[in-house]
């Protein structure tokens, strides 16, 4: 801003313009972030569909991993611009795929539960498009790095993969918390039930009993009378 | 030259609009997304709406009149937020209590039925995503190596913080194995309890009906 300041009066209109320019497009880049993380229901007999756009030769990973619901599985399908599929699956619980983008356009990812009438699902779904965006300053200049600089980028990779790591198992734990849960539940409802019908056969049981032989009487005399 | 600039501009923003993740919803649905966040988490929403025009067969790239109501609950399916935004929105929230965050979104709209397209892109940041480092860098002037550290640092926070929530859901984990377990226990000691009480009875019943029929 500083500079703006030197130009003459008739050169700050057109700077000025140009420096709102740039603070479109730097808030365009800030705003953009290339990676993005969710998890979502998908209801049964629906289909869900996602759109990204990818510019062409960039490299995109594609993860999705369903933690609730019925049989743990869903139909998933990524289709280019093309609506052609370059990659589909039948009924997987968890997968991930790697893809370069061979044009740009809008990349279509479809989770689909048209199979199952009853269950929803909860899908999570981890879509990054291109590198991790760099730090600001770091990693732009053209010299070789130091030993330091190339250390603390294969911790931050590490780490980066601890993380991914992380979600997965907490995403596998949740299926198991889930399924306990529902064999807790299962077995408190199954004892009640239980023994409710034990206490009622015993019950009837006697009651048909009696009824054999308080029955039996009013033939009996009848017999006596033949 | 300033019409230019203008053009420029105008071409940025619809490049814009074409950033990041995007779905369609009508103008009535309501949709949800689940974040799984550890206790003291921030995480940040974006998103921007754009309406289906019939006319051009395409989305409108700022639709003033659509306002769209945001909520989220966390796990204890209490309100944390709860706003009517415009097409364009901004919003972050630090997680209270470890658990699932449920983001839902849907458009003031007053239509009943068929309303028409929208479509949002949706772009939400967790953790150490969520922070901007641009931001931090200029504030407190930090080298580049300093940064890097700096977001190592923060890294390496989020993964204690998911670790400690880790050991929070295995307590949640054993607790219910634990229930079943001892369910499963006393179901059965109460079951054989209840056998035994059930045929005793009913032969001291049966035996007292018999007597009293003169049929033994």
């Amino acid at each position: 801003m500083n500079m703006l300041h030197h130009q003459s009066n008739n050169n700050k209109n057109r700077s000025m313009i140009n420096a709102i320019v740039l603070l479109g497009l730097l808030t365009t880049l800030l705003q953009c972030s290339n990676a993005v993380e969710f998890t979502f229901d998908l209801a049964d007999n629906a289909e869900d569909c996602f759109y990204e756009e990818i510019k062409r030769n960039t490299s995109a990973y594609f993860e999705f991993q369903v933690s609730a619901g019925g049989q743990l599985d869903v139909d998933v399908v990524l289709k280019d611009p093309n609506n052609q599929i370059i990659y589909s699956l039948d009924r997987a619980t968890f997968d991930s795929h790697q893809f370069t983008a061979e044009t740009t356009g809008v990349y279509t990812a479809c989770f689909s539960n048209k199979f199952s009438a009853f269950s929803h699902k909860i899908v999570y779904v981890d879509f990054q498009v291109g590198e991790e965006q760099a730090l600001p300053g770091v990693d732009e200049h053209a010299t070789v790095l130091t030993q330091m600089e190339t250390s603390s980028q294969a911790i931050h990779k590490g780490l980066n993969d601890i993380l991914d790591a992380q979600t997965h198992h907490r995403l596998r734990e949740a299926q198991g918390f889930k399924r306990a849960e529902l064999i807790n539940q299962r077995v408190m409802v199954w004892a009640s039930l239980e023994t409710a019908s034990v206490v009622l056969i015993g019950l009837v049981q006697i009651l048909i009993l009696r009824n054999f032989f308080t029955d039996r009487k009013p033939s009996q005399t009848r017999y006596e009378r033949l | 030259m300033r019409n230019q600039l203008i053009c420029l501009a105008l071409v940025l923003c619809t490049l814009h609009t074409a950033c990041g993740l995007y779905f369609h919803i009508s103008e009535t649905e309501r949709k949800c997304f689940i974040e799984e966040v550890p206790d003291e988490t921030t995480v940040i929403v974006n998103y921007k709406v754009e309406l289906y025009d019939p006319r051009s067969n395409g989305f409108m790239p700022s639709s003033p009149g659509i306002g769209m109501h945001v909520e989220v609950r966390d796990s204890d399916d209490k309100v944390i937020l709860s706003r009517v935004y415009s097409s364009q929105g901004r919003m972050s929230f630090t997680s209270h209590t470890p658990g699932e965050h449920v983001i839902c979104m849907y458009s003031n709209s007053t239509a009943w039925f068929n309303g028409a397209q929208l479509r949002v892109h949706l772009d939400i940041q967790v953790g150490e995503h969520a922070i901007d480092y641009a931001n931090v860098a200029q504030k407190e002037k930090l080298t580049e190596l300093q940064l890097r550290i700096r977001q190592l640092l923060d890294q390496v926070e989020q993964i204690t913080k998911e670790q400690n929530y880790q050991r929070y859901r295995e307590e949640r984990f054993r607790h219910t194995s634990e229930s079943t377990n001892s369910r499963v226990l006393w179901w059965s000691l109460v079951q054989t309890l209840v056998l035994v009480l059930m045929g005793f009875w009913q032969m001291r019943h049966l035996k007292s009906f018999f007597e009293a029929k003169k049929l033994v």
